[in-house]
């Protein structure tokens, strides 16, 4: 059958080869020729094109399953182990981004950028968290594009015969950061209810204190940034709203109740505290 | 570094972006002015009249695409030149017209395609990427198809103005652009959608040819190939 069909456009093809060398009675006319090379030249920005978008997949991935890890920390004891894991994973994500910053050699890094800023901007994310739990401050961005260094070795490889490894750096452009950051915010927020369902009262006002700066830092930046900035900015304030109401819980009722009941106190409130009717105070 | 160092950081990267943005707006808007007046030029072409000074016209054209270099050498002063995709999409629109313009004059002086080396050279730019601000192949294509729409009106209107001969060029020459069209293998990007408009105008042209082959050719026909 698939034999059949390969004959039938084999047949096709030639008619319809035999039909333009009739009207223009040259088969390999420069203009053919020309849409010969860029045909290989399309191909293979295509396929380039297709390999990062791939990449960018991995890492999206990875991102997230380390994000997933990093909110465990709220419940166990031993942060600093799971911190380490997560340091692992992260540079698994950072040898993907390797193969990126590989793909790219010689290239327009924004020729590309649409196929992969958002594992980037998820990297981002994961990092900037990660970083957040450490040390309770925000990443800057000199800070990540300085692991993103990385040294190959082109020995053996065949197609290049350089001598001595070779350093590919790649550069997260500040918007890619920017919105990395922005999604940031959201996990601050998750992380602040469930430290709080866990007894721990200090984390929610640290949280909305850094919050506080972020929001600020980006209204700040305004409606000058890309579209999509402002698009988060609304979601950002948002969160804001929520960890912001958590605090205030906190403080209420914080001393009326004992430290036991509060979790429960708290997660009535969250859930709801969007409902203005909401008879509380 | 703080939050707050951190984000006037990024809002000086941001202004400075929108500084070279609106600078590439003020020479596209430029280029797009001289792209009009070159149009406005060979626009005339379709008038009956206009087949006799063909020759004139493509000089007057030529002349015009001298401005185009100047903008197009001011425009690459305006950015990094490895940062070409950055900003790419403020003059995509306008140098695909500028190709089709090309493309156009070429076609008229020598009833031929024009290479991408050959506009690259009247559009004063590269076609390597390496060498500077460059012709992106996409582009260059675009710029054809916009050409193969423009013939198969100039078809119609070269019968209407009695030159029979030309609607058979025409369409020998879009034929073969559309079978090197065919080697592509286009993904579902705006060029593909824009070839898809190539068969149209394929059939435009056979129907004038067809109109005028049933007649003879030669005849006078006033009605032949206006449908």
């Amino acid at each position: 059958m698939s034999n059949r069909a390969d004959e039938g456009c084999a047949r096709k093809r030639k008619t319809e080869a035999d039909r333009k060398s009739e009207d223009c009675a040259r088969p390999d006319s420069p203009v053919i020729a020309a849409f010969r090379v860029f045909q290989r030249e399309l191909d293979t920005k295509h396929d380039k094109h297709e390999r990062l978008v791939k990449i960018s997949r991995d890492i999206t991935i990875e991102s997230k399953r380390t994000i997933f890890l990093l909110h465990r920390v709220t419940s166990v004891p031993d942060v600093e182990e799971i911190l380490n894991e997560a340091d692992v994973k992260l540079d698994g994500v950072r040898q993907k981004i390797g193969q990126i910053a590989e793909e790219l050699k010689g290239e327009d890094l924004h020729q590309f950028h649409r196929a992969f800023t958002p594992g980037i901007q998820e990297y981002v994310e994961a990092v900037s968290f990660h970083h957040f739990i450490r040390h309770r401050t925000l990443i800057s961005l000199e800070e990540v594009n300085a692991r993103l260094v990385f040294i190959r070795e082109n020995k053996g490889e065949g197609e290049v015969t350089w001598a001595g490894p070779s350093v590919l750096t790649f550069q997260i452009t500040p918007i890619d950061y920017l919105l990395g950051v922005a999604d940031l915010t959201g996990e601050l927020m998750r992380m602040c209810i469930s430290s709080v369902g866990n007894g721990d009262i200090d984390t929610p006002f640290q949280l909305s204190g850094f919050l506080r700066q972020i929001h600020d830092g980006f209204s700040y930046i305004g409606n000058t940034g890309p579209y999509e900035v402002s698009k988060k900015l609304h979601t950002l304030r948002q969160s804001l709203g929520k960890v912001e109401d958590a605090c205030y819980t906190l403080c209420v009722r914080g001393s009326e109740i004992p430290k036991h009941m509060l979790a429960d106190v708290f997660t009535s409130r969250a859930a709801t505290h969007l409902d203005p009717d909401e008879p509380m105070v | 570094m703080s939050v707050t160092e951190m984000f006037s950081f990024i809002q000086g990267f941001l202004s400075a972006d929108q500084d070279i943005r609106e600078d590439i707006r003020k020479v596209v808007q430029v280029l797009e002015q001289t792209a009009r007046e070159i149009l406005t030029v060979l626009q005339s072409v379709h008038q009956p009249c206009g087949f006799k000074d063909i020759p004139s016209k493509c000089l007057k054209a030529r002349e015009l695409f001298c401005t185009v270099r100047n903008h197009t050498g001011e425009l690459k002063t305006k950015f990094p030149v490895e940062q070409y995709y950055r900003y790419h999409e403020h003059w995509r629109f306008v140098l695909q017209r500028l190709v089709f313009l090309a493309a156009f004059v070429v076609y008229l002086e020598s009833e031929s395609l024009v290479t991408r080396e050959e506009v690259a050279k009247i559009l004063g730019i590269e076609v390597d990427r390496e060498k500077g601000f460059h012709l992106d192949v996409e582009d260059y294509l675009a710029g054809v198809l916009i050409l193969a729409s423009e013939l198969s009106r100039l078809a119609v209107n070269s019968v209407t103005a009695g030159d029979y001969g030309r609607p058979l060029r025409i369409s020998n020459f879009i034929n073969e652009l559309d079978s090197g069209f065919r080697l592509l293998n286009l993904k579902n990007d705006p060029l593909r959608k824009r070839y898809d408009g190539l068969k149209y105008d394929l059939k435009k042209i056979e129907e004038v040819v067809y109109d005028l082959s049933i007649r003879g050719l030669t005849k006078e026909q006033e009605a032949g190939g206006d449908k």
